[in-house]
């Protein structure tokens, strides 16, 4: 029972990481319906920042809030740059693009930073909390802030005036365009959410699996499936949808081994996909003409 | 009356063949007025030249300013409010939601927003019944009506309206005329009407065009056009 609570609790605080990255997919998604197949190299690169400021001297929560700021800056950059003039491009070739960014970001961080494993450091103390077996500090901390996060993204998308263009600008970019929304904005802003949400999973995750230009690969794997999981077109689905992979990875790893628990996680997620294409929670427009 | 809208031989295409050859028509401060013409005329691309929604040659003043080359964004934030064909509707969100965004130039405005919703439940208290619905989930009449609301909701000098009969109930469409009319007396938006319903538009419109195939070929006082033996005979039918 106790080794069963400890991973469930290991398995939310990756899951909070799948959740914060099936977001920033979601973000992006739901604004341009591209998957953006570079989320986890920019998240990456954007960690790399973190720790060369951190290397340098910087305190961690400075290099944290400075890594956010300029990930977001960054992302909104790529899109404005590389994606917007794509835009109207068939689907393939803006997939190349995302392709091409992924490599040229994981092979500008093997160049910058060589392709050794590095020790990020984790701003939650080494004990654990309250003298627990279950659960450790990082684990925790990486589960307030990824809920942190995924509230503070549903208010701000909800109630402010700036995330109903938001969402306006995704849903219809002509109308937007006659209420004054300045569409293309809307969608670098989108991108920049997308990059900084990234940049604070990727400053989680580091402490558990070392810091290295292909750390991503196996989680943004996770990240897609919890997104699919849940549904692309839906934030909350996405966000339970990563919950539940980590959980799931991490339970059916301590149950029968950690050689199958990644095809059991995707057998088990293409049998929901089969039943339910949309996803768990992914939407069905009601409309009537 | 002076004019509020100007465009001086207005010429609009989507990038293939022009669509519009060469017009030219004013809105007076204040006034209402109706382009008529039969489907494929270029009433919708009229509007769309006006917004900056095609491509456009020609000069377009508005309230003293030029705007042939201004970016859709910016010739809304002038205050001009597009009702466009197909109603626009944002399906996935609220009615209210919906609303509020026709305010988001002015979006800081707290309390002007809200006196606005009222304003506009008050010609339309369908919507108010429908605030926190799904806009999708609205009738084609209740789209109808939250476009024109939404378009209100910037409190625009202008209102360009692109068929807001189309597809509707006859008595709602005259539901809808009734209160273009009070939008253009009470709040002072000046309206440029495009419609086939030539009866309703004429009986609204102090100023009328007669489009064919991207040209203007008659114009006039919308009396005058009323009566008009070739206008009768296509288009009113008597």
């Amino acid at each position: 029972m106790d080794a069963l609570l400890h991973q469930v609790f290991a398995g939310l605080a990756s899951g909070g990481i799948y959740a914060s990255l099936a977001l920033a997919l979601v973000m992006i998604h739901n604004a341009t319906n591209h998957i953006n197949f570079a989320q986890g190299e920019m998240a990456m690169f954007s960690t790399y920042i973190a720790w060369s400021l951190i290397n340098i001297g910087v305190p961690y929560w400075a290099a944290f809030v400075a890594t956010i700021v300029i990930s977001f800056f960054a992302a909104a950059a790529i899109e404005r740059i590389l994606i917007r003039p794509v835009e109207k491009a068939p689907v393939l070739t803006v997939v190349s693009v995302f392709i091409g960014l992924l490599l040229i970001l994981n092979s500008v961080a093997g160049w910058i930073y060589t392709y050794t494993i590095k020790s990020f450091t984790s701003p939650f103390p080494s004990e654990p909390p309250f003298g627990n077996k279950f659960v450790s500090s990082h684990e925790l901390g990486a589960i307030a802030i990824a809920l942190f996060v995924l509230v503070a993204m549903y208010l701000f998308f909800r109630v402010t005036p700036l995330g109903l263009a938001m969402r306006a600008a995704a849903e219809n970019p002509a109308s937007s365009r006659l209420v004054g929304i300045r569409v293309g904005w809307m969608l670098a802003l989108g991108w920049g959410f997308a990059g900084a949400i990234g940049a604070i999973a990727g400053m989680m995750i580091a402490p558990l699996v070392y810091l290295d230009p292909n750390m991503m690969a196996g989680i943004m794997l996770y990240a897609f499936a919890g997104a699919l999981l849940g549904g692309i077109d839906n934030p909350w689905g996405a966000v339970i949808g990563g919950f539940l992979m980590g959980v799931l990875e991490n339970v059916v790893g301590a149950l029968i081994g950690t050689e199958l628990k990644l095809t059991v996680a995707l057998v088990l997620i293409i049998i929901v996909l089969l039943l339910r294409p949309n996803g768990l929670w992914g939407h069905k427009v009601v409309s009537r003409v | 009356m002076s004019a509020l809208l100007e465009a001086q031989d207005l010429h609009a295409s989507y990038g293939g063949p022009a669509i519009l050859k060469g017009i030219s028509f004013t809105v007076g401060e204040g006034g209402i007025t109706t382009v008529l013409g039969a489907n494929g005329a270029g009433k919708t691309t009229l509007l769309r030249a006006i917004c900056g929604m095609c491509h456009r040659r020609g000069r377009v003043r508005f309230a003293g300013q030029a705007i042939e080359n201004k970016a859709t964004e910016d010739v809304v934030r002038l205050g001009v409010a597009h009702v466009p064909d197909g109603r626009g509707t944002f399906l996935h969100l609220t009615t209210e939601e919906n609303l509020r965004l026709g305010a988001y130039t002015r979006h800081r405005d707290k309390t002007g927003i809200a006196h606005d919703l009222e304003r506009v439940f008050g010609y339309f208290p369908k919507l108010k019944e429908r605030r926190k619905q799904q806009a999708g989930t609205l009738s084609g009449g209740e789209q109808q009506m939250l476009a024109i609301s939404r378009g209100l909701m910037l409190r625009p000098k202008l209102m360009l309206l692109d068929e807001p009969s189309f597809g509707l109930a006859p008595l709602i469409v005259q539901d809808i005329f009734r209160i273009m009319r009070a939008i253009n007396i009470q709040d002072k938006v000046s309206i440029l009407l495009v419609e086939q319903n030539a009866e309703l538009a004429l009986d609204l419109a102090d100023t009328a065009y007669l489009m064919e195939t991207g040209q203007v070929v008659l114009s006039g006082p919308a009396e005058q056009i009323r009566s008009d033996p070739s206008v009768r005979k296509a288009y009113l039918g008597y």
